[in-house]
């Protein structure tokens, strides 16, 4: 044993033994993790993927802010009984832009990756403020106070900055406009052509039944709303995006 | 003069949390900066009430340094109690959702105190006041860098007071076990390098040639932690004086950033540094020498190596590449042997005084946490292979298989080193009393098998509902149907968990009393003393 009587040397010196220790660590991490930051597979764009309008980025705040993800999936695995429940499984492009992912580790509720348009917006306001009136047997807590809270940023501009940071396509013009977008895409009075320009497919007018102020509820309805959309299954390529 | 620079200190940080209290452009972030302003307000306050003009006295620097760890069993035990006291909280709001009080209390912003409380604060208490103790004693030397200690203690504490009071105001990352945001996250990187330094300078100034086992364990928990915590919190602030900030990495990179941080918090921090813990407190306990020299070699290089690659297995069938899944699988199946041979090693150290687990009730504890690690290490493997993972992702199988590990391995095995190591620090002659360590050893017992059970049987149900087809093909089940399901399960597990909770109070009464010097008087323990004195 040889080798067995050398680890001597590394029991007597402590910085042997924290370098030894802190290479040994490292391996795993790099061999994994590096690769997925220019394989092909994992850096693939999706038709129809864009980044979040300020609203749905405001509501997606909330919906890491109330720990949603702690109950709630994001991510659709591809099994028979997955894909008839919640829809076509769920591609790596489609969370490309989320900054944190919310892919979720636990389904006390259901997967939401794909729960935009299956619900109408009265159902979501109805949903939140009181779950067990719409669904006897949920488990959900509360969240009506979303709908007597106000949107209270000072600058919303700075959070679509902050994405541009880390890599998300955010255009000065989209910058520029944030805080404005953010207020029009819930009102229903106000000019959206621009908006909808900017941000294809996003789903505007009021959304927690109350048109006249921009509330935490309108933004997470919004967000809720929208998830899954984005890419068109009628006409995405199977094949060409197979892991 | 005693405390002059800490009070100044302290104040200007309390002002400075005052102005960010005042600018602040969020409300979640000026709340927060309040809650940081009377915490550091008060500290001020306490230390002015306790300023003292004498010259400090002398310091014996051949003796060892227990202030600090006495601080932190007793900090151990609080947060222990206040940990699992949400755990059964948020237990009960799953079988009773009208306990949910919005919006501080919904189920969504207790879970993050749960799982913080119970890893960060309890287990993390227990691992620096156990590391303290041990270093000092395997080296013979006193903690370095004199005041460190005491700076390491505190920093930590109000690292646990940041993140706390945060999640319930809604200042999250939203990642799991990863979840104080970007300045919470930087005051606790400035502790941890505080404390690496504190117990790489005490190794390094040891009066024995050989640095002992349980001190590598330790020492490779404390610099893996610092590497996973700096590169998992990278991100961007919207602003400096905001609470909110965006993960520097997104989606599929993102997700296995965070599962790399996240398997590794449980693979050093609540397994590398616990095994630390064992390796000391179960030979002295038992008055044994370790089983192997060889194996504690093997396997400590063996699971330090192996644990970093098991991420990958909570994200099986995700949108992750399949040759990373099928590495974390790997990695995961192979984590079995080095994880055993920790096993082998802990519970081998009883060999010839395997009588003890009749007799003592500490060594029962430990060898019942060395059982519960070999349990739960076991099935781990088993479910980060892929087929078993499609029915077990996403189920409460997975939350049995931690509480199993968590419960069983690391509350029993820090329960068993704070008896040992309290009346030691205080001097007294025993613990205030051993019949209350079999109460709780009993309780904590049956009430991990009460939780384990019944989430195994939810679990698995609800991965079977989810997927159930009848014989015209179409899903039998709604998922409301499956959540109706869960009920009685649920009502059982926040029933094992109140046991746990129980037996946690036990011990803090047993431990204040012990303490404050008091002694039961009772029965010894049958077995404890010989009916027959041997002749002589």
């Amino acid at each position: 044993m040889g080798l067995m009587a050398k680890h001597a040397l590394i029991e007597r010196n402590a910085t042997l033994l924290l370098v030894g220790s802190l290479l040994v660590v490292t391996i795993g991490g790099i061999v994994e993790i590096a690769p997925l930051f220019y394989l092909d597979n994992t850096i693939e764009k999706v038709e129809g993927m864009r980044p979040y309008s300020p609203l749905e980025l405001a509501g997606r705040n909330i919906y890491v802010r109330e720990g949603c993800y702690l109950c709630h999936s994001q991510m659709i695995r591809p099994f028979r009984d997955e894909v008839e429940r919640y829809g076509h499984y769920s591609l790596a492009a489609e969370s490309m832009y989320d900054h944190p992912f919310q892919w979720g580790s636990k389904r006390t509720g259901p997967d939401l990756a794909r729960v935009g348009d299956r619900y109408s917006n009265e159902w979501h306001t109805q949903h939140l403020t009181n779950p067990r009136s719409v669904v006897p047997e949920s488990i959900m807590p509360s969240y009506g106070f979303l709908k007597d809270t106000q949107i209270a940023v000072k600058d919303f501009s700075t959070h679509l900055l902050a994405n541009a940071r880390v890599g998300v396509p955010y255009t000065p013009d989209m910058i520029a406009n944030a805080n404005a977008d953010l207020k029009a895409q819930a009102d229903p009075a106000a000019d959206t052509t621009e908006l909808e320009k900017r941000y294809p497919k996003a789903k505007v007018g009021d959304f927690d039944g109350d048109p006249a102020q921009v509330t935490e509820m309108d933004a997470l309805i919004a967000y809720l709303q929208m998830l899954g959309t984005l890419v068109d299954f009628k006409t995405y390529d199977d094949a060409a995006g197979y892991r | 003069m005693r405390f002059a620079t800490e009070i100044v200190v302290f104040s200007v940080f309390a002002f400075a949390a005052l102005v960010g209290a005042g600018l602040g452009v969020d409300a979640p972030f000026r709340q927060h900066m309040w809650v940081l302003f009377f915490v550091l307000a008060g500290f001020t306050a306490i230390l002015l009430r306790n300023i003292e003009f004498k010259p400090a006295a002398p310091i014996d620097p051949s003796a060892y340094m227990d202030g600090p760890i006495r601080y932190g069993a007793i900090a151990t035990v609080f947060w222990g109690v206040v940990g699992m006291l949400v755990g059964v909280v948020i237990a009960l709001q799953l079988a009773y959702p009208d306990l949910n009080i919005q919006p501080w209390f919904n189920f969504g912003r207790l879970r993050p105190l749960h799982t913080s409380g119970v890893v960060f604060a309890f287990g993390g208490n227990a691992l620096i006041c156990t590391s303290l103790y041990v270093v000092q004693r395997t080296c013979r030397a006193r903690l370095f860098g004199g005041k460190l200690a005491w700076f390491v203690f505190w920093g930590y504490q109000l690292f646990i007071v940041m993140a706390a009071t945060g999640y319930l105001l809604g200042v999250t990352e939203g990642r799991e076990y990863a979840e104080p945001e970007w300045y919470v996250d930087i005051w606790l990187t400035i502790v941890w390098v505080a404390y690496l330094i504190l117990f790489l300078g005490t190794i390094l100034k040891r009066r024995e040639p050989h640095i002992y086992v349980a001190n590598w364990f330790y020492l490779s928990f404390i610099v893996t932690i610092a590497m996973l915590h700096v590169i998992d919190n990278l991100t961007m602030p919207a602003s400096l004086l905001g609470s909110k900030s965006y993960s520097a990495f997104s989606g599929v990179q993102d997700a296995l950033t965070q599962w790399w941080y996240g398997h590794n918090a449980v693979g050093f921090f609540l397994t590398a540094g616990f095994l630390g813990m064992m390796y000391y407190f179960v030979p002295k306990q038992a008055n044994r020498p370790v089983y192997s020299y060889r194996l504690s070699i093997i396997h400590f290089w063996a699971l330090i190596f192996l644990y970093i690659w098991a991420g990958p297995h909570h994200l099986h069938y995700t949108a992750l590449p399949d040759w990373a899944q099928t590495l974390g699988m790997a990695f995961s199946i192979m984590l079995w042997m080095p994880s055993w041979g920790g096993m082998i090693n802990g519970l081998m150290t009883l060999s010839g005084a395997w009588d003890k687990i009749r007799t003592d009730p500490i060594i029962r504890m430990m060898v019942a946490a060395i059982a519960f690690y070999g349990m739960s290490t076991f099935e781990g493997p088993i479910m980060s292979i892929r087929t078993v993972n499609s029915l077990s992702h996403y189920t409460d199988w997975t939350i049995g298989h931690v509480h199993s590990g968590a419960l069983g391995w690391v509350g029993m095995i820090s329960f068993g080193a704070l008896y040992y190591m309290v009346p030691k620090l205080w001097n007294r002659e025993r613990l205030y009393s051993l019949r209350f360590v079999t109460w709780h050893f009993w309780l904590a017992t049956l009430g991990i098998v009460v939780y384990a059970a019944a989430m195994w049987v939810s679990g698995v149900m609800q991965g079977l509902m989810w997927r159930e087809y009848n014989d015209q093909g179409f899903l039998v089940y709604s998922f409301a149907e499956s959540v109706a399901a869960m009920h009685p399960y649920y009502v059982m597990r926040a029933a094992g968990g109140t046991m746990y909770l129980a037996g946690m109070l036990i011990m803090a009464w047993n431990i204040t009393m012990t303490i404050l010097g008091r002694q039961r008087e009772e029965q010894p323990l049958p077995g404890s003393v010989s009916a027959f004195q041997p002749a002589e």
